[in-house]
């Protein structure tokens, strides 16, 4: 028999998360996990290009991380001997069975965002127990220095043994508010990524297909896997040759993803049949409608200042209220928009300058708008949106 | 099980409460007590006298020396404690929030570092 090929990699990243949820279970301890986890894997490179890909690579790893966590508790019985005992007896006989498998992503996934960690570790812990990116990695992807994320990652694990921060899907009473905090994770590593670490946005999308498939009635969850399916379907069309935005109206149709779309539509129909609203679903639902234009022009803004409406009574919010002004201007035009903006609150956010100034130049106020544009620049995040708002400064002062 | 420390986080300028205000929070942290004790979490409980009240003992060479307190000035002080047992930080931070409410102040969880018995 010819060994199957082997990549140990994809596999990594496809069953990481699984084997170390799997083996905190049975261990209690998540440093535990993730060193017996990293041992399988040191094996599987050492071991599968002699012996191929073994049927069930996951199944494979789980027992071997537990094997191994065994042999080194029971060497080390003297100094853990409690732990050791414990995983020997909650050990069961068939670690890769699915169902409580599942559970166990699921329950490490409501530890890792448990609100009574900073914002930041949550990030950082789901992007290492779940997603199995490294600490470098991640530290790169926040541009943190190494060691300072090294430090939040150890600290964080660190109080989720000495608080005992439960390992459990919450129950009923508190989930709404637990799969909140989940989502708002979920979709941080999102946005941090569509700041320019594709990496990041890919780690988003399958951690929320994840989420999706293990709470199917949750429709919020299905609502941000929309929302992320259906902006990230414009990600190559988003920045031009300079490496500058691209702004959605001006944006190559053609080089959305098609793929993308279809199903983040499919999934906003499939939310809209639940009929129990949510923000997500909402956004997605804005999202559906651009991506159902076949240009700028066809756009149904009508509908998407009702969604805005709808999204406004919802939850409430100084961003969303300068969103919902953009859809004002397309359907009522910039005069009554710009009444909305300046009534908002938002100086340091750098969106709503450029908002400002968009709708000045549309009413003719030149002066006005680079100014604008001026204060955009100054406050913006990203190189790529800088370029942007830097050439619609230069058509404004050329005339 | 793990013993956590509640403390409740009094701030030093803030205005204390008028006496009806004060009976009512009493009578809630008597029933919040009266929980505790019901669900078998509650080991001891109690508010503490103002900091103008404490006093000091530091090492100085062999000896120990005492000051008139508190140790550290500060915008708040430990206004009283909660000393409890729960079976993880869930349980634990859902007395936290029946004491915020009893107290109407902030309360601070920590665990202890060695855990209780069943």
């Amino acid at each position: 028999m010819t060994p199957r090929p082997v990549d140990v990699e994809a596999v990594f990243r496809a069953e990481y998360g699984r084997a170390v949820a799997v083996l905190v279970r049975f261990l209690g301890d998540i440093d535990l996990a993730e060193e017996a986890v990293q041992d399988a894997f040191t094996t599987a490179v050492l071991r599968w290009p002699e012996t191929g890909v073994p049927p069930s690579p996951a199944g494979w790893i789980i027992t071997t991380a537990r094997n191994r966590a065994l042999d080194r508790l029971r060497r080390e019985a003297k100094r853990d001997a409690r732990h050791a005992e414990a995983a020997l007896l909650r050990t069961p006989d068939a670690p890769a069975e699915e169902g409580p498998v599942r559970d166990d992503r699921l329950r490490l996934i409501f530890t890792c965002c448990h609100p009574a960690l900073a914002p930041q570790a949550q990030v950082a812990l789901t992007l290492r127990l779940l997603g199995g990116l490294s600490t470098p990695q991640i530290a790169r992807a926040f541009l943190v220095p190494e060691p300072t994320m090294a430090q939040r990652l150890v600290r964080a694990k660190a109080k989720i043994r000495d608080a005992r921060i439960p390992y459990r899907v919450p129950r009923d009473a508190d989930l709404p508010d637990r799969l909140g905090g989940v989502l708002a994770v979920v979709y941080l590593i999102f946005n941090e990524g569509y700041g320019g670490t594709p990496e990041l946005c890919a780690e988003a999308v399958r951690l929320g297909r994840l989420l999706a498939e293990l709470m199917p009635d949750e429709p919020e969850v299905t609502g941000l896997l929309a929302l992320m399916l259906l902006v990230d379907s414009r990600r190559s069309a988003r920045l031009d040759e300079h490496g500058g935005l691209v702004p959605l109206p001006e944006q190559d149709r053609d080089r959305w993803d098609g793929e993308l779309i279809a199903e983040g539509q499919s999934l906003v129909r499939r939310c809209l049949r639940r009929n129990r609203p949510g923000p997500y679903q909402i956004q997605a639902a804005i999202q559906a409608v651009h991506s159902d234009a076949p240009s700028a022009d066809a756009t149904d803004w009508g509908q998407i200042r009702q969604l805005y409406d709808q999204l406004i009574a919802l939850a409430p919010s100084p961003v969303v209220a300068l969103n919902r002004a953009v859809a004002v201007a397309e359907t009522a035009g910039p005069g009554p928009a710009l009444g909305l903006v300046d009534a908002l609150d938002l100086d340091g956010y750098h969106v709503f300058h450029a908002v400002r100034a968009e709708l000045l130049r549309r009413l003719g106020r030149d002066a006005e708008a680079v100014r604008a544009y001026e204060a955009a620049i100054a406050r913006a995040g990203s190189a790529a949106e800088r370029v942007h708002l830097e050439r619609r400064r230069q058509e404004l002062v050329r005339g | 099980m793990q013993y956590y420390l509640l403390s409740v986080i009094t701030p030093t300028d803030g205005t204390p409460p008028g006496p009806e205000a004060m009976a009512e929070i009493v009578r809630n942290l008597d029933t919040f007590h009266a929980e505790l004790r019901e669900a078998g979490a509650w080991v001891f409980a109690g508010g503490l006298h103002g900091p103008e009240t404490a006093t000091v003992l530091r090492p100085e060479g062999g000896d120990v020396l005492i000051t008139d307190g508190p140790y550290a000035e500060g915008k708040e002080y430990l206004g009283g404690i909660c000393l409890i047992k729960a079976p993880d930080l869930d349980a634990a931070l859902e007395w936290g929030r029946k004491a915020t409410r009893a107290t109407t102040l902030p309360i601070e969880v920590r665990p202890f570092m060695h855990q209780a018995e069943e």
